[in-house]
């Protein structure tokens, strides 16, 4: 068997429904093999948006999504979408083609370094010598890709390598020396855990990306009812809990909530649930958590002390260590009551930032956008974002109502990732409706990815908050440069509308809150891709939010 | 179980400040030196010295690290070390519990005899021992703990230090591991 026919088989083997990718020069042979394999391929446009597809593919599978690519340029326009996976711990299997064996090193035509390029943004990278190794190489991609810690891993294969005949042995198991991921929590850390926690009066649970990719969905509800303790998320954690929970307050951070961002500098003890203290959700690393322990589950020990030093530090699978830790605190308390002043703080809170925080005086604003696109869309809707302004508007005026349904380039901020990703999510889950969150500038980078929705037959929504601005850019130019703007205007250009229509999409302008619902309606009934055009005011700016060097406590509510 | 004998360092004991050693059995296969100091320099760590060599087992190598750092850093270094795939073992060995070495070679300016019996007096004291002596010059092997080649390099400063190479420190933990 030739080494493509035996990468082919061992992607079937690792149950592979879908790749992700576009063929070239040193990867001929990997697709030669595709032709009749049990695997549907997907032809992207641009290589960076095959891993994101792979990327937003595995975030609802929770599974490794795979991308293929040849070698030199087409590798290279992998590493954003790598890089973008590795930030925020999403398995991804990258598979390129490398000029042959003896060609490496002599810079032959289309030849990088891509293992060089990768290794800091990958959780490994793999370049199989001899066909033989295939088998065991992507058994061990797939493993190290979906266990621990999620992450990418690449597989560069030569072409010689590719086309060279062996002897194939596919292993059923695996074992690799080095690599032992902790899955279960140490009970005596645990039972620490649970001391603090009935010691403290204003505990609160943080809960980030780590309990959406273990799923610990119904054990952090279960943690949070049983203990009536708030819950705010890190970004990237939201809607690890629903958003519309009577002890929900949604994401803290750059631009959480106010509410969130005040009670948790308010709290005595954190439970940090699967985050991992980014700069974004904590502000200053000296000043978050003083006077306060600190709990801290993650599954990655390298996580712990990293960022911030913690009481008590629970590694392993969180879905785990969240049940023993049920386990443990139900047998020491009953259920505790629904009132009591820690939770009247909670709702004062709400009650003070709601009529504090006003809405841009516009009929169409970004928040009323949202909260419509919330209304008309299922719970179950899955939701990407692209970066920027659109983001951080939907981190605080969209609620994420059934958990795991929600996700965006946290780690990386990597414009473009939206639609993309949402294409691979809507290839996991074709019998859902699924949105992107856009601003113009970010869909702009990858907007060619509709010929995929549209040929591909997997239909999404971009719904477009256009300020033909890098929007996130020029509020942070107005805030912090004297509004001396600087290469953030788009000029109107080009027509959303137009180009949906010009890849056989659906495009709709939508310039009144009338406009828009009709709009959602229609392109949820469409089958095929639909660009919502919703111009806004390039002035609204994304309120509150915390400047950057500074602290929570130091929140700039409105403008 | 584990036996101890006295060091044999010289002059000097142990080194200054917040020194740590770090001790790493990797994989013996390309890349991996690469993987391994990538990381230093992704994640800003100052490595002070950094040796790599086979073991006794054939598909295993081992790191030696040293760092001039805090505590927390060094522990940070080592999570991150362990989460390298290619990285077996890693850990920070107990100074006090540690045997450790560093080789120079150092070659000097020595045109006078009486320059050339003084380098030789200072390398008997030092244990080091005369690897080449030419007309003008004349190489010397020290091994001991930096500390020790730092005193060493010092008292010969002044003859005109031409070449100096230092391997970095090699260490194991005294006794038996378990």
């Amino acid at each position: 068997m030739s080494g493509a026919k035996a990468l082919i088989s061992a992607l079937e083997k690792e149950g592979v429904e879908v790749i992700f990718g576009l063929p070239g020069g040193a990867n001929l042979p990997i697709y030669d093999a595709l032709v009749g394999a049990n695997v549907r391929h997907i032809l992207v446009r641009h290589e960076q948006s095959a891993s994101h597809m792979a990327d937003g593919y595995a975030r609802i599978k929770r599974k490794a999504g795979v991308c293929f690519a040849t070698s030199g340029p087409g590798a290279t326009n992998l590493v954003t979408g790598i890089a973008t996976a590795y930030a925020d711990s999403s398995p991804v299997v990258a598979v390129t083609g490398q000029v042959p064996l003896n060609m490496i090193g002599k810079d032959a035509f289309q030849e990088t370094d891509i293992i060089g390029v990768a290794n800091p943004c990958t959780k490994y990278a793999f370049q199989p010598r001899s066909p033989a190794e295939i088998p065991e190489t992507v058994k061990k991609a797939f493993y190290i890709a979906e266990s621990g810690r999620p992450g990418p891993v690449l597989v560069d294969i030569p072409k010689d390598v590719q086309t060279a005949e062996a002897e194939m042995k596919f292993p059923d198991l695996i074992k690799v020396r080095g690599y032992n991921p902790s899955t279960e929590a140490d009970l005596s850390e645990v039972g620490r855990a649970v001391e603090l926690i009935l010691k403290a009066e204003k505990p609160i649970i943080m809960a980030g990306g780590g309990v959406i990719l273990s799923g610990a969905f119904a054990e952090l509800q279960a943690l949070a009812e049983l203990l009536m303790v708030p819950v705010v998320t890190t970004f990237k954690g939201k809607g690890a809990f629903p958003e519309n929970h009577p002890l929900a307050m949604g994401p803290i951070g750059m631009h959480g909530h106010a509410e969130a961002n005040k009670i948790i500098i308010e709290a005595d003890c954190i439970l940090a649930i699967g985050a991992r203290f980014s700069d974004r959700s904590v502000g200053r690393f000296d000043e978050f958590g003083k006077g306060m322990s600190i709990i801290h589950m993650d599954i990655d020990p390298a996580e712990i002390g990293k960022n911030k030093s913690v009481d008590v530090a629970i590694v392993g699978d969180v879905k785990s260590s969240l049940k023993t830790l049920v386990k443990l605190l139900s047998k020491k308390i009953p259920k505790r009551a629904s009132e009591s002043p820690w939770l009247r703080r909670r709702k004062e809170l709400i009650q003070y930032f709601s009529e504090t925080i006003k809405d841009y005086p516009r009929d169409i604003t970004a928040k009323k956008s949202l909260k419509k696109l919330r209304e008309l869309l299922p719970a179950k809707g899955i939701v990407t974002t692209e970066v920027g302004q659109c983001q951080m508007w939907a981190s605080l005026h969209f609620d994420v109502i059934a958990p795991g349904t929600f996700f965006s380039s946290t780690g990386l901020g990597t414009m473009g990732f939206g639609f993309p990703a949402s294409i691979g999510a809507k290839a996991a889950a074709p019998n859902v409706p699924v949105v992107d969150i856009a601003g113009d500038g970010s869909f702009n980078m990858t907007e060619n990815s509709l010929a995929v929705s549209v040929l591909d037959k997997l239909p999404v929504i971009v719904f477009l908050m256009n300020n033909y601005m890098l929007g996130m850019v020029a509020q942070w130019q107005r805030t912090f440069y004297g509004r001396r703007y600087s290469g953030v205007h788009q000029h109107n250009c080009p027509d959303y509308v137009k180009i949906a229509e010009a890849y056989g999409a659906q495009g709709i302008r939508a310039q009144s809150m009338t406009e828009l619902e009709k709009a959602i309606k229609s392109a949820l009934k469409s089958d095929v891709a639909t660009v919502i055009d919703i111009p806004i005011d390039p002035d609204e700016d994304v309120y509150p939010f915390v400047a950057p060097g500074t602290g929570l406590k130091d929140m700039i509510v409105g403008g | 179980m584990a036996t101890t004998t006295t060091p044999q360092t010289g002059t000097a004991g142990q080194p200054k400040g917040n020194w740590y050693i770090v001790s790493a059995l990797v994989e013996n296969k390309p890349g991996v030196l690469f993987r391994v100091t990538n990381l230093f320099r992704a994640r800003n760590f100052n490595i002070e010295s950094i040796t790599v060599g086979s073991t006794e087992q054939q598909d295993l190598s081992r790191m030696t690290i040293t760092t001039n750092s805090d505590e927390k850093t060094v522990e940070q270094l080592i999570k991150q070390l362990r989460k390298l795939i290619d990285v077996v073992e890693v850990k920070m060995l107990d100074i006090d519990n540690t045997v450790y070495r560093e080789l120079a070679l150092i070659k000097m300016k020595a045109v006078e005899p009486s320059t050339r019996s003084e380098i030789i007096n200072y390398a008997t004291i030092f244990r080091g021992n005369i690897l080449d002596i030419g007309k003008e010059n004349i190489t010397v092997e020290i091994t001991g703990s930096p500390d020790k080649i730092d005193a060493f390099k010092n008292l010969v400063e002044h003859y005109g230090i031409s070449q100096l190479a230092r391997t970095g420190v090699l260490a194991l933990q005294r006794g038996l591991d378990n």
